[in-house]
């Protein structure tokens, strides 16, 4: 083939991004896990979850990794989006009103709004693990995550913008994880009703596992 | 029944074109949406007018000429229809239908509603064949088959090329269209041997052509006249990236 | 003057093509990429053609009106491909295929032809399955047979309902591997309106470039004509609405004689008209009369929904008048029937013009569900276009037009009286006689191009190794684009009122009225009159809107519909030279006291090949004497 190496063809930005997203997905189920300690009455699960996941080289490794797969997932998302919307100079006149998969019109907006909270995410919690951001006054003294936790969702402002980016993280599992398994060739007719079922499961459990954790800690802490 | 139109008139491919309403009075509910467009043109011409340009051929559905872009969907309302086969009793009387060309930068307009199509072409000719010549064919029953392979194999293989795929796609991907012609050759055992070459080489070509990356929205299903299914989609994503991670060097 | 010679092989029927074959000259490798050949035509027989000549290693240039080769109209066939196989072992042989088609097509075909269809046929069965076809196959992975149109074996593949789409999609990925050798160069959206002849042999087309209204020379060693049949003639008929005669009908002008024009078959079971505006018939498979019953009520005119009227007050006049055959009889007897029923005033439907086709006995003996696998594709598309479900109530079906058994006159070779210009498929005349069975158009086109051409050309084109290149500024280039423009000017400047397809439809009238199902003398003359007349005012009325520079689709249609007056002339004329009755050529002065048709051997068994003597001048018969060695004549019953 006289392709070059270093272009890649459609299928593999799409192989690549569906890779690099049921990775991120393996990833949520760990993190929700995670959190859900904080639901443990005190502090001490949580930090020693914390503290396995801080001082394990293993994991530190992985993080990077983790670090990459955000960045490919996100780098291949945006890719695909500016093809696609390339690939129809002219739009039509009349909406389309075509039955199709609901939630897939709108990864990549879905998706940026996940991003956005992912930065936020991120300056409040992971950079200040890798040292980029200084942590804030309130949780200096222990490297309390758990304590920052509880602070920020003590704040109803920062409550809403979370929850709201986990329905749109839900909207982007529902369509993601059926169509991860798609790209990848895994549709057959014996199985696939099954793995859209419990693509949407997973949406349903990731969004409201993670959600019930600041309305616990807004109302009920 | 009485409708009203409204209808892409464009002269050719350099110039711009626009929307053009039109009333049509006394439209048999018998009719076929074509014949309602040949009605159109008829009372155009006498009228000294330009008629509407718009593709057909066969108008029975199988040749897949003519498609039009009609309220919203390709071929229109009906589902498992082609444009041709549409008939005017799926539209109300008074209705307003606007009727638009494929709209893909893979799919250039050549007048009114008339659009170039030999992107399609292009794709098979990158390897949408078996390379076998004329005359060194084994008897045909030395390569038997399993029943319900040939029949999986025959339901990709009823794609008539009409282009719906793409323009129901919000992302006019190519990927239904290709993945029906991989897959037919890629389940038949007379296809196999050279099924890693032919995705990858009409892959490849598919790219060029400016269509858009697939999105799993699975409108391309949903608006197939021939209800081709996007299981046929992740059969070529599996057999690309078998051949992407399997094949030799110098391939 | 042109002399017919056939130029059929000595020799015994089985051993006269392999013979011949032997015989015929070769083109070395060196010289066969510096030959040209021009085929006309992307349909089975053109695209297997061009993939075959390709593969020879020939500098092929292909032509074709539609947007892709993948649309020509052989993809809308729909049973199936028939092929003496013998897979049931039910006694089948290239010697039984030969002779169904001669008694099919009522002993008015070429015995040595026919013969080699039949001896290809299996072939092509071979190349399809090799090609990717999914024809239908048993559990066992064997391909599977079924029967078709009345022979009394099952010899027909098939691929569901849609045999002639898989078909075709198989030659044009043969055609498109070729494209991408390069060996085929393909020229898509463009209309051939001219042959170019040099020196008595033909060496190029005009075409019309659709899209840019440009007028194109192409030059070659050899032309190649597959551009299908004429039926489109009678303006509502089961063809797509591009299909034309148009490129033979300029062949036949510039010297190729036209044989048997007026043999054109009438499909019995296709949907009947339903609104004023309809310009196209749509077949149902002649399948569904393997399991549906053909009734009309046995009162005139009797306007009840038909589920409410008693059996005892229908009439299943095939089952009446040919109690061996029922239902099953051949296309041109089940198509009589059922006009001489609604003739007489027992037609069901507001027009009064057509009759049922009823599913109920079958689905209460084997089920709704036994009859959805075997046709639910075509209860369907029934459905969809007439809005009636055919599983509760019958489906109403009227003949139409359908298949030309007619066309260019070729010998043996496959070659027109033009030296270097050949014709296969649906265009030249030679297998099917007066009549053509089910499933054997899909066998010819593609036996014609992958099997047969590819060698006969190959002799021709043996003398033209030394011809050079054509020269497209050759004077003979000049005239004829001189010609055709002028014709288009001719055309654009009438600036009348009426459309080409209004004059179509009249046309198409005139013709089914006089020159359809059942002819008489006195009504050709009539239709004859009134054609003259109609082109008269055509020449006078006709209104094309647009410029001819660019893409005008009414342009297209008058081009057309100009030659189908020409051509409607000459059905005429023929069905007049022919005094007697035989497969779809039904003389009412020529039949039995029970109706059917009265063939005259002593008199008729020849080919009628007519040479064009100009506009509307009484075109010159050449007979080609039909000689019977291998098969006795019979009278053809099936009562």
């Amino acid at each position: 083939m006289k392709q070059s190496n270093f272009k890649l063809s459609s299928l593999s930005h799409k192989t690549i991004l569906a890779l690099a997203g049921l990775f991120l997905m393996l990833f949520l189920c760990t993190h929700l896990l995670t959190n859900l300690l904080l639901l443990a009455g005190d502090s001490r699960a949580f930090d020693a979850a914390v503290a396995f996941l801080s001082s394990n080289p293993i994991i530190k490794v992985v993080e990077y990794v983790l670090f990459a797969g955000f960045i490919i997932h996100i780098l291949m998302g945006v890719i695909v989006w500016i093809n696609n919307s390339r690939a129809r100079p002219v739009k039509y006149y009349v909406a389309q009103g075509s039955e199709t998969s609901f939630f897939s019109k709108f990864m990549i907006h879905t998706g940026l709004i996940i991003f956005t909270f992912l930065v936020i995410h991120l300056i409040n919690f992971f950079f200040i693990k890798l040292g980029w951001v200084a942590l804030p006054d309130y949780a200096k003294d222990t490297h309390d995550f758990y304590s920052m936790a509880v602070v920020l969702f003590k704040e109803p402002l920062y409550v809403i913008l979370y929850l709201v980016s986990f329905v749109f993280l839900g909207f982007h599992l529902k369509h993601a994880f059926q169509s991860a398994f798609q790209t990848l060739g895994l549709n057959h007719d014996k199985y696939f009703p099954a793995i859209k079922v419990i693509g949407t499961i997973y949406a349903l459990v990731i969004s409201i596992g993670f959600s019930i954790i600041p309305i616990y800690f807004l109302f009920f802490h | 029944m009485d409708i009203k139109l409204k209808i892409w008139r464009q002269k050719n491919a350099s110039t711009k074109g626009r929307f053009e309403d039109y009333e049509l009075r006394d439209v048999s509910p018998e009719m076929s949406f074509l014949e309602m467009l040949d009605y159109l043109n008829k009372q155009l011409i006498e009228g000294g007018k330009e008629p509407v340009t718009f593709e057909h051929d066969c108008r029975e559905g199988i040749c897949g000429t003519c498609g039009l872009y009609i309220n919203g969907r390709p071929h229109g309302p009906q589902q498992h229809t082609t444009t041709c086969e549409l008939h005017m009793r799926a539209f109300k009387d008074g209705e307003t239908i606007v009727v638009e060309p494929w709209r893909s930068k893979a799919f250039p307009i050549i007048k009114d509603l008339a659009v170039d199509r030999s992107a399609f072409d292009k794709i098979m000719n990158a390897g949408g064949f078996v390379n076998i010549d004329t005359g060194s064919a084994p008897e045909a029953n030395n390569i038997p088959i399993n029943k319900k392979i040939s029949d999986r194999a025959f339901d990709a293989a009823v794609c008539i090329g009409c282009g719906a795929c793409v323009a129901a796609c919000k992302n006019s991907s190519a990927m239904l269209f290709v993945a029906a012609k991989v897959s037919q050759f890629a389940l038949l055992p007379q296809g196999k041997v050279e099924a890693a070459e032919r995705v990858q080489r009409m892959v490849e070509k598919m790219d060029e052509l400016g269509f858009g990356f697939c999105s799993n929205t699975y409108a391309c299903e949903f608006d197939c006249p021939k209800g081709i299914s996007v299981e046929f989609i992740a059969q070529m994503n599996r057999e690309f990236l078998s051949a992407k991670l399997c094949a030799h060097k110098g391939h | 003057m042109i002399k017919l010679d056939s130029k059929i092989p000595e020799g015994p029927i089985a051993e006269k093509w392999s013979k011949h074959k032997t015989s015929l000259r070769l083109v070395n490798p060196a010289n066969k990429k510096k030959l040209e050949v021009i085929v006309v035509g992307s349909g089975l027989a053109g695209a297997s053609a061009a993939s075959a000549l390709g593969e020879l290693g020939y500098k092929v240039k292909v032509f074709c009106f539609q947007d892709t080769p993948r649309r020509a109209h052989s993809v809308a066939a729909q049973g199936g491909i028939n092929a003496a196989k013998n897979y049931k072992n039910d006694g089948d042989s290239v010697y039984r295929l030969f002779l169904d088609m001669i008694k099919g097509g009522d002993y008015r075909a070429r015995e040595a032809n026919v013969y080699r269809a039949a001896e290809v046929s299996n072939l092509v069965i071979d190349h399809f399955t090799a090609l990717g076809v999914p024809f239908a196959r048993d559990y066992g992975g064997a391909l599977d047979n079924r029967s078709f149109g009345g022979v009394q074996v099952s010899r027909t593949f098939y691929a569901k309902g849609q045999t002639g789409q898989q078909c075709l999609l198989g030659t044009y990925s043969s055609l498109s591997r070729q494209i991408a050798k390069g060996r085929v160069t393909m020229y898509s959206r463009r209309d051939m309106l001219d042959v170019v002849v040099i020196d008595g042999k033909a060496r190029g087309i005009i075409t019309r470039n659709l899209v840019t209204g440009a007028i194109e020379r192409h030059g070659a060693h050899a032309v190649v004509l597959a551009t299908g049949g004429y039926g489109t003639v009678f303006y509502l008929s089961t063809l797509a609405l591009g299909s034309n005669a148009t490129a033979a009908w300029s062949a036949h002008k510039k010297g190729a004689l036209f044989a048997n024009p007026s043999f054109i078959q009438i499909h019995p079971t296709s949907i009947p008209v339903l609104n004023d505006y309809q310009c196209k018939l749509t077949l149902m498979s002649e399948s569904l009369r393997n399991d549906g019953r053909v009734w009309v009520p046995k009162g005139q005119a009797d306007k009840r929904h038909p589920n409410s009227i008693p059996e005892e007050e229908r009439d299943y006049y095939l089952e009446r008048r040919y109690p061996a055959f029922g239902n099953l009889v051949p296309r041109d007897v089940a198509s009589r029937a059922a006009k001489e029923r609604c003739d007489a005033g027992y037609g069901v439907g507001d027009t009064g013009l057509s009759v049922y086709l009823d599913f109920k006995d079958a689905i209460a003996k084997q089920g709704k569900k036994a009859i959805e696998d075997k046709y639910g594709n075509l209860f369907e598309m029934y459905e969809k276009i007439t809005g009636i479900n055919p599983y509760n109530e019958p489906m109403r079906i009227y003949p139409a037009g359908h298949y030309t058994m007619g066309g260019l006159w070729v010998d043996y070779n496959l070659m027109t009286t033009i030296p270097g210009l050949y014709a296969i498929g649906e265009s030249n005349f030679s297998d099917h006689g007066a009549n053509r069975l089910g499933a054997s158009s899909l066998m010819q086109c593609s036996g014609d191009g992958y099997f047969i051409l590819p060698y006969t050309i190959s002799d021709y084109l043996a003398d033209e190794i030394r011809s050079p290149k054509t020269d497209i500024k050759h004077p003979e280039f000049d005239q004829a684009e001189k010609e055709v423009k002028e014709r288009i000017n001719r055309l654009m400047s009438v600036n009348g009122t009426q459309t080409a397809s209004s004059f179509h439809k009249r046309l198409g009238k005139i013709l089914w009225d006089h020159c359809g199902m059942f002819r008489t003398a006195e009504g050709l003359k009539k239709g004859r009159v009134l054609l003259d007349q109609l082109e008269e005012e055509f020449w006078k009325e006709i209104k094309i809107p647009g410029d001819a520079n660019e893409l005008n689709q009414e342009l297209e249609k008058a081009l057309k519909v100009a030659d189908f007056f020409e051509v409607g002339r000459l059905m005429m004329e023929d069905a007049l030279d022919r005094n007697e009755s035989c497969g779809a050529h039904f003389r009412e002065e020529y039949q039995t006291e029970q109706g059917e048709a009265k063939r005259d051997d002593a008199n008729y068994a020849y080919v009628a090949a007519w040479e064009y003597q100009g506009h509307a001048q009484k075109p010159l018969l050449h007979m080609e004497p039909l000689k019977f060695e291998f098969v006795e004549l019979k009278e053809r019953s099936y009562k």
